[in-house]
């Protein structure tokens, strides 16, 4: 694995510098043993619905298996822009506002690289999924990480963000329902934070892959608050609501400006997202509710056992409102989050990832995902509740 | 429907503590819940799921169509009633199209149940006429797939 010096030394200092994600790592240890009940799974236990299956074998069939348009099939275009207006509440164009990729991290990429010139800031909260710093350096902005507390529900507030903006800040990165503390924000919130936007006339690139995975309230999203259209970039894909993960599709709805400069990134590096993906999604489409109304209720039901398992064994964990994560504090048991992983996994043979994956502040903190069956939920449970009563 | 006959039916025997917390109720209000349920008759009872092509049983199911007159007063019910009391029906439904009634019914072997569909059945006042098929292999039952192990391809740790 390791290159030799000299080659070390020819590589982009972006990407020498960059330490591995801390996830990479753990996996490398818990593949290593048997019978592990993980709940550090971020992808949905569910099936992809058959009928989405189906109609991809049937895409096949019938040759759906050559290029498509950079931005991806029409059909699809306008049936995303139908879905979007629907479910998030804004109106956009399919010929040019809507591209659709691989991923929502390429289009993460995307939408960084068509927008940062070097030292460029990027406003981001920590904890949050892997790859965002990573991704801001790659494109050579400075990222600028704005650390969430338990005690305000992981959320992020303009105090928090008036406190490390400067003239070189030129994004906002938001990522709510959050993995990996489960917060979501509410209307208020989110004015408040579109207000911040518009003084310091940033671009916010919203991701709200986790958007239908909210239990308690239902999703705000931040394009439909007046006037945020028009700056920023949302990102979406069929991951998690379709557990669609290996499929590798997501899109990202913009400005035709913003649009047309991530475009001219994807068609040299990807040409276009996968044609038998992108069928896939279509199908996906046409029967958004039949298919998530059911994975919410059982998600939500597994929120509300694991809450009820950590009270009852004293961990103080804040309520976990969206995504499929709870986010527990392991701070008073003196331990590192990846010592406190280490030993669990160990021991009682339950995977967690330790906090610190996420962020610096993440640390003190475990990420529980609960996309499993409700019988590793319960088992897993049981063996941190014994686990805990032994520190 | 609600969402604790939805956690029954799809495991009857979770337990009642575990079923309170995940609906945020108390274990009186489930227990009280499903009381009430046994009680209207809601609930009617809770059986086992069974593979039974593992176990090799000396029993065969047809599944059986039948045409009927129904009667002047009591239209289908009477019938049906009359059919449905037989310990050998296992299930029964009034049906849309170009039959009244679907029966599947259990015996020993094909000549039992054909004795079933000869003698009593189609002997019955009101039947006009029977198509009996036989089922050979069970794939799904009550919503569980009974021919594919179930696996999980994912990684065991993922962002």
């Amino acid at each position: 694995m390791n290159a030799s010096p000299s080659l070390r030394n020819r590589l982009n200092a972006a990407v020498r510098d960059i330490p591995p994600s801390g996830i990479r790592d753990f996996f490398d240890i818990v593949t290593t043993m048997k019978d592990v009940i993980s709940l550090g799974i971020g992808e949905p236990d569910f099936d992809t619905p058959w009928h989405v299956r189906e109609s991809t074998v049937f895409a096949l069939e019938r040759g759906a298996t050559h290029y498509t348009s950079n931005l991806g099939y029409p059909e699809l275009r306008r049936a995303l822009a139908g879905y979007v207006r629907k479910v998030f509440g804004a109106n956009y164009d399919p010929q040019t506002e809507v591209l659709v990729t691989v991923g929502v991290s390429e289009a993460l990429d995307l939408a960084l690289r068509a927008l940062l010139n070097p030292g460029d800031e990027v406003l981001y909260h920590e904890p949050c999924y892997v790859s965002y710093r990573a991704t801001i350096l790659f494109a050579h902005g400075v990222p600028v990480a704005v650390e969430t507390r338990p005690e305000n529900g992981f959320r992020v507030t303009r105090q928090m963000l008036e406190a490390k903006v400067t003239p070189r800040t030129k994004a906002l990165m938001l990522n709510f329902p959050n993995n990996p503390t489960g917060a979501v924000m509410g209307r208020a919130d989110l004015v408040d934070i579109a207000a911040f936007a518009r003084q310091h006339d940033l671009i916010v690139i919203t991701d709200e892959i986790y958007g239908e995975l909210t239990y308690d309230t239902p999703h705000t999203s931040l394009v439909s608050l007046p006037g945020l259209r028009e700056r920023t970039i949302f990102l979406h894909g069929f991951s998690k609501a379709w557990a669609m993960t290996g499929f590798r599709l997501g899109y990202a709805c913009a400005p035709a400006e913003l649009i047309e400069a991530m475009m001219r990134i994807h068609q040299y590096t990807m040409l276009c997202a996968s044609s038998l993906s992108q069928k896939a999604a279509i199908e996906a489409l046409a029967r958004p509710a039949s298919d998530i109304g059911d994975m919410v209720q059982e998600y939500r039901r597994r929120r509300n056992f694991i809450a009820a398992a950590f009270a009852d064994m004293g961990l103080d964990c804040h309520r976990p409102l969206g995504a499929f994560y709870a986010f527990p504090s392991i701070a008073r048991f003196g331990l590192s989050s990846r010592d406190f992983a280490l030993q669990l996994l160990n021991q009682e043979k339950v995977a967690v990832v330790p906090g610190s994956a996420f962020g610096a502040c993440g640390e003190g903190f475990l990420r529980c995902a609960y996309a499993t069956s409700m019988a590793n939920v319960r088992e897993a449970m049981a063996r941190l509740k014994r686990f805990v009563s032994r520190l | 429907m609600d969402e604790l006959l939805k956690i029954l039916q799809t495991n009857a025997l979770e337990p009642r503590e575990n079923i309170a917390r995940m609906l945020e109720l108390s274990v009186d209000e489930v227990n009280q819940r499903v009381a009430d349920y046994e009680m209207r008759r809601v609930i009617r009872g809770y059986q086992a799921i069974l593979d039974e092509d593992q176990l090799g049983l000396d029993k065969v199911t047809a599944v059986i169509e039948v045409k009927v007159t129904p009667q002047r007063e009591g239209g289908f019910d009477t019938i049906a009633g009359r059919i449905s009391r037989f310990p050998e029906v296992r299930s029964a439904y009034l049906m849309s199209g170009t039959y009244d009634l679907l029966l599947f019914v259990e015996g020993k072997n094909l000549r039992e149940v054909a004795g079933f569909v000869s003698e009593r059945l189609a002997a019955l006042e009101g039947v006009l006429s029977t198509s009996t098929h036989f089922m050979l292999k069970t794939y799904k039952r009550f919503g569980v797939l009974m021919c594919q192990e179930h696996s999980d391809e994912r990684l065991t740790i993922t962002p």
